[in-house]
């Protein structure tokens, strides 16, 4: 809080000085770098071509230092639990096939390896892009037998976060081209499109006033390189369709329903935004 | 039951004719935010033709579930509050800085006054919006009145 105090009080002698109008003066996100067990996760990049921003900040350069520093010890990070039952789902037999994740996946380092960081991608039997967890269901109804999860169950909580894991400090890449197209700018329309009784876009927050407050909060990229996520306000790990409905609920928009063909398409799109960035799953944000 | 039913309906008749008297008719006379019309940036008359009450106005503007005006606006006369939001301008000298009929504008819909790409909402305003929950469907952020009481203390803050 204090330091909230400063930085305002900066920011009006600043306006004082320059004649600049308050809004000019933006908070940067932190200079920190992230570093897990001795590996450097990419948090800030140079925005390839085309991109609305100069530099790329995933959402960790926003937080503070205790939220930073738990993300950067798997044994704090809260995420972690669920990391574990996903795990022991890999193996775990289930459905009238007889089968579990590895009996066709094997070891999941090996062939989960990148798999996040090209989501969501184009499922080629159900012919359009998917997110990670409509390619794990349709394994688990069509391969093994088995129900499909529910999309914040615990279950597939646990399975995108171990898969996510898999890719962590790989650069977010996923194809926004060829069949992938029109899903990506059905994406960016929603992204652009005010909504809600508020009639706000993804882009007036997070496009034009990243860094600067909202009220208590930060407002940061909008990147979604880190989901699954554990976040505090939840007390629990989510998916990145929860977060999007959070978003559309705070400025009273009906939001999307999670799995629905909008928050695939805006997932991709956002997830495009955010090419360069290191996957981070699961990460730890407030 | 059908006594029931004609027993409900006075009561709540009588409730609604003692909630009219109460609030002084207000609602009954303000002007529909589809009849609003903004020019020149301008909206001199009042919503209500009722003064608006700054003390009231100030405990709306900073409600959370109110004007919630401090999501974006820094403002020293609230310094009370914690966690002032910077996306839009420090407000602490607004009323020097605009007219009345200006400020209610900007309250109303800033849209009409600012243009399409201004990040804020607009208070009195029900049309023209997507996909609005509906929870608040049709409804307007805050009341013809409400809009006079923020409009009322946002006149306090002069240099």
């Amino acid at each position: 809080m204090s330091k909230r105090i400063k930085v305002l009080g900066f920011g009006l002698t600043a306006l004082a000085m320059c004649g600049l109008s308050y809004s000019a003066v933006v908070a940067e996100p932190n200079n920190n770098q992230l570093m897990i067990d001795g590996k450097k996760i990419t948090t800030n990049v140079k925005a390839p071509k085309g991109s609305p921003f100069e530099k790329l900040y995933s959402g960790w350069r926003f937080r503070s230092a205790e939220t930073q520093k738990l993300q950067s010890d798997d044994f704090e990070n809260p995420g972690f639990p669920l990391v574990d039952l996903g795990t022991e789902l890999w193996q775990k037999v289930d459905g009238s096939a007889g089968k579990s994740c590895a009996s066709c996946h094997n070891d999941a380092s090996k062939s989960m390896k990148g798999v996040r960081a090209t989501m969501p991608k184009m499922h080629k039997e159900i012919g359009k892009v998917q997110s990670l967890q409509q390619h794990v269901n349709y394994c688990r109804t069509e391969r093994m037998g088995a129900k499909a999860w529910k999309w914040e169950s615990n279950q597939m909580l646990g399975m995108a976060a171990y898969v996510g894991l898999q890719s962590r400090g790989m650069p977010v890449n996923v194809k926004i081209d060829g069949p992938a197209k029109a899903a990506h700018d059905k994406g960016k329309k929603l992204y652009y499109t005010r909504v809600g009784q508020l009639d706000m876009s993804c882009a007036g927050c997070h496009e034009e006033n990243f860094g600067k407050m909202i009220r208590a909060d930060h407002l940061s990229q909008g990147q979604i390189n880190g989901f699954p996520t554990y976040r505090f306000k939840w007390q629990k790990m989510g998916s990145v369709h929860r977060r999007f409905k959070g978003c559309m609920k705070n400025i009273r928009a009906k939001p999307y329903k999670v799995g629905s063909d909008e928050f695939v398409a805006l997932e991709l799109y956002v997830a495009s935004r955010g090419k360069g960035l290191s996957v981070e799953s699961p990460a730890v944000r407030n | 039951m059908a006594l029931q039913f004609k027993t409900c309906g006075i009561v709540a008749v009588t409730a609604l004719t003692a909630l009219a008297v109460l609030t002084g008719g207000a609602s009954a006379e303000a002007v529909k935010p589809g009849d609003v019309k903004i020019t020149d940036g301008q909206l001199a008359k009042s919503l209500t033709g009722k003064a608006g009450d700054p003390v009231a106005g100030k405990k709306t503007f900073v409600g959370r579930k109110l004007g919630n005006c401090l999501a974006c606006h820094v403002n020293k006369d609230t310094s009370k509050q914690q966690f002032h939001g910077e996306v839009g301008p420090a407000l602490d000298g607004a009323a020097s800085r605009y007219e009345p009929a200006a400020l209610r504008a900007i309250i109303v819909n800033s849209k009409q006054v600012f243009g399409e790409q201004t990040l804020m909402p607009g208070f009195y305003r029900e049309a023209g919006l997507n996909r609005v929950n509906k929870k608040f469907k049709g409804k307007t952020i805050l009341s013809a009145q409400q809009v006079e009481d923020v409009l009322a203390y946002v006149l306090t803050l002069k240099k």
